[in-house]
């Protein structure tokens, strides 16, 4: 998992603040982690975190359970991450989750049996606007309805396949 | 009329996001202006003069912030652009991120030579993760064409502009709990005093400004403080931008010139363009999540019977009584057929999950709030757990080291204060409450 071009990539994060303030670059530097492995941080890879970070383990791991964004238990291949808070609500985000549980025959925090899907339901992403929505890695899919649900599955599936 | 532009003047304009389209309609002319003819006091000044209040929820003027920043000899001093932008209902900041990024960094390259601030940081929130490439590209492209880095247009000022994620956490957008984030630590609000003009970043004199309040330099300088303040109405200077949402027909970000007239804003077509399926108006929350909800009636009207304008002490005017705020500007329209109870309690769950946990009123609070919502909600409540709910906000408000207590329970209060029948009706008719929703009873008799 950790590659050269990685340690490579952390260390460099650390040039964007002042000498000795390295610690910084944590949150950057868990975010690599998860982006270029399995979508979450295993315990281990906290650990090189902090050896490369030169910080003590014990402080990447209160920082990595704090924020929501981490991970800290194996996910599926895509995390579906559909907004519940209340613009979403009133755009009908209910219906958009209990249609994912349907289809996937999953709960709420719960990865499909193909490994493929992770349904987490998250507070306010700054999408009211364009609701209701959910983030996919990096993007937001906006003005969800069931239908655009199905086709976004089955596009996963079939770039998974 | 329609509304004069200043951010959003050239959002419209193919290619805006390049610096060679960006540079052809005014952009990086504050920063020419600034560093060949003024110094960094008098941009100060110009600040000052405009009026500016800080656009991220406080309303706090920018001017006055940027003036308590200390500089002791020998000691660096740090601008920082809270981009954690996460209050439910607001998304403007992400709008002039994702499609003006460069006035962005001219903002920040104007504030930070007013501040005398070498290093930058953005701190955005994680979620916005492809809005950091852009933002990325701008810096670049801004360094590539001398408007960044050494001897800025030969002024002898250096300036680095960095981004930084933050990883989910709404707390983070409070500025000390933010700067906490940025050296790497739990998202924990400090005590105040010391305030980040005297102890900030890595314990150095920081500015912490919304996105939306540093664009705003850019106007400001190149129209000359005066100018800007002429906009607007009374300490409500300027323009400001609105993300409208909820049921509403033109959900989006406006921008306006605090002169409108809420009912203008929601039923006019060069806003909201009014409500769907001529449905009635029950209520609206104008400033983001935490800010008071007000009925249709004296949303649009003042309890005095004024019109209600959408600036900062118009609506105020009432105080919490009948009243609410500015905010963020995040605007979220209720139609006839939301139920306030199951809103307040999406509001409570918000704040509970996000609690950093630091002080107990706010930890131990939130989460009571939500528990008695959701007994309520799922038809379990009793007329004692509505007084309860009064009871448990009135001892987190003001009992807390941030205002998230505050954002928490603000909502509930107003929730209970204007719609206590609904929440009694929820626990009289509880079985009828699971088929249908209260409706809009006399909130919005006085209109539309």
């Amino acid at each position: 998992m950790f590659t050269d071009n990685l340690k490579t990539e952390i260390k460099a994060l650390t040039t964007k603040y002042p000498e000795g303030k390295q610690k910084s670059a944590l949150l950057p530097a868990l975010h690599l982690v998860q982006e270029q492995g399995n979508n979450s941080l295993s315990v281990e890879q906290m650990d090189v975190v902090a050896e490369l970070l030169s910080i003590e383990p014990i402080e990447v791991y209160e920082v990595a359970s704090f924020y929501t964004m981490f991970n800290l238990k194996p996910v599926g291949k895509y995390v579906l991450e559909v907004c519940q808070t209340g613009p979403c609500m009133v755009q009908g985000s209910d219906d958009i989750i209990d249609h994912i549980k349907k289809k996937l025959d999953i709960e709420a925090g719960e990865t499909s049996a193909d490994g493929l899907f992770t349904l987490k339901p998250v507070e306010c992403l700054g999408a009211c606007g364009y609701a209701p929505m959910m983030q996919m890695g990096k993007f937001y899919k906006e003005h969800l309805t069931p239908e655009k649900i199905d086709k976004i599955l089955n596009e996963c599936r079939n770039n998974a396949s | 009329m329609a509304s004069q532009k200043l951010l959003l003047k050239h959002a419209d304009v193919k290619g805006i996001e390049t610096y060679d389209v960006y540079r052809k309609h005014e952009g990086y002319n504050s920063v020419e202006k600034a560093f060949k003819k003024m110094s960094p006091e008098e941009v100060l000044e110009e600040v000052k003069t405009s009026g500016l209040r800080g656009r991220g929820g406080a309303g706090f003027p920018t001017g006055l912030k940027w003036s308590f920043l200390a500089k002791p000899e020998g000691v660096s001093r740090y601008l920082v652009c809270n981009a954690d932008e996460s209050e439910p209902g607001t998304f403007k900041d992400r709008y002039l991120m994702e499609f003006l990024p460069h006035l962005l960094i001219e903002g920040l390259i104007v504030s930070s030579y007013a501040l005398g601030a070498n290093t930058c940081y953005i701190y955005i929130r994680g979620e916005y993760a492809w809005i950091v490439d852009i933002l990325e590209k701008a810096i670049e492209e801004a360094k590539a064409n001398g408007f960044l880095g050494k001897n800025i247009l030969d002024s002898g000022f250096d300036l680095e502009i960095y981004v930084q994620r933050g990883a989910g956490a709404y707390i983070c957008g409070e500025e000390t709990a933010l700067l906490e984030s940025l050296e790497g630590n739990r998202g924990n609000p400090r005590i105040k005093p010391p305030f980040p003009a005297v102890k900030g970043v890595w314990d150095c004199p920081t500015v912490v400004n919304n996105v939306e309040t540093l664009a705003a330099v850019v106007p400001i300088i190149n129209h000359g403080g005066a100018e800007y303040a002429k906009i607007g109405v009374g300490r409500s200077t300027g323009t400001k931008l609105i993300s409208a949402c909820g049921n509403i027909n033109k959900p989006g970000v406006y921008e306006i010139e605090m002169t409108e007239s809420v009912e203008d804003f929601i039923f006019s077509d060069e806003f909201c363009g009014g409500i769907p399926k001529g449905k009635r108006l029950k209520a609206c929350i104008p400033g983001g999540s935490s800010v008071p909800i007000l009925p249709a009636n004296l949303l649009l009207n003042t309890a005095a019977g004024e019109t209600r304008i959408m600036n900062y002490e118009s609506l105020n005017e009432g105080g919490f009584e009948t009243g609410t705020m500015m905010g963020s500007g995040g605007f979220i329209v209720f139609d006839e057929d939301q139920c306030i109870v199951k809103h307040t309690m999406t509001l409570a769950r918000f704040y509970n999950h996000e609690s950093c946990g630091q002080c107990s009123p706010c930890r131990e609070g939130t989460g009571w709030l939500y528990k008695v919502l959701k007994k309520i909600e799922a038809g379990h409540g009793e007329i004692k757990d509505i007084d309860l709910l009064w009871d448990i906000q009135r001892k987190i408000d003001g009992n807390t080291i941030c205002p998230l207590g505050e954002a928490a329970a603000w909502p509930v209060a107003a929730a209970i204060r204007h719609f206590r029948d609904e929440f009694e009706w929820h626990v009289t008719h509880a079985e009828e409450a699971k088929t249908r929703n209260f409706g809009i009873a006399q909130y919005a008799d006085a209109l539309v």
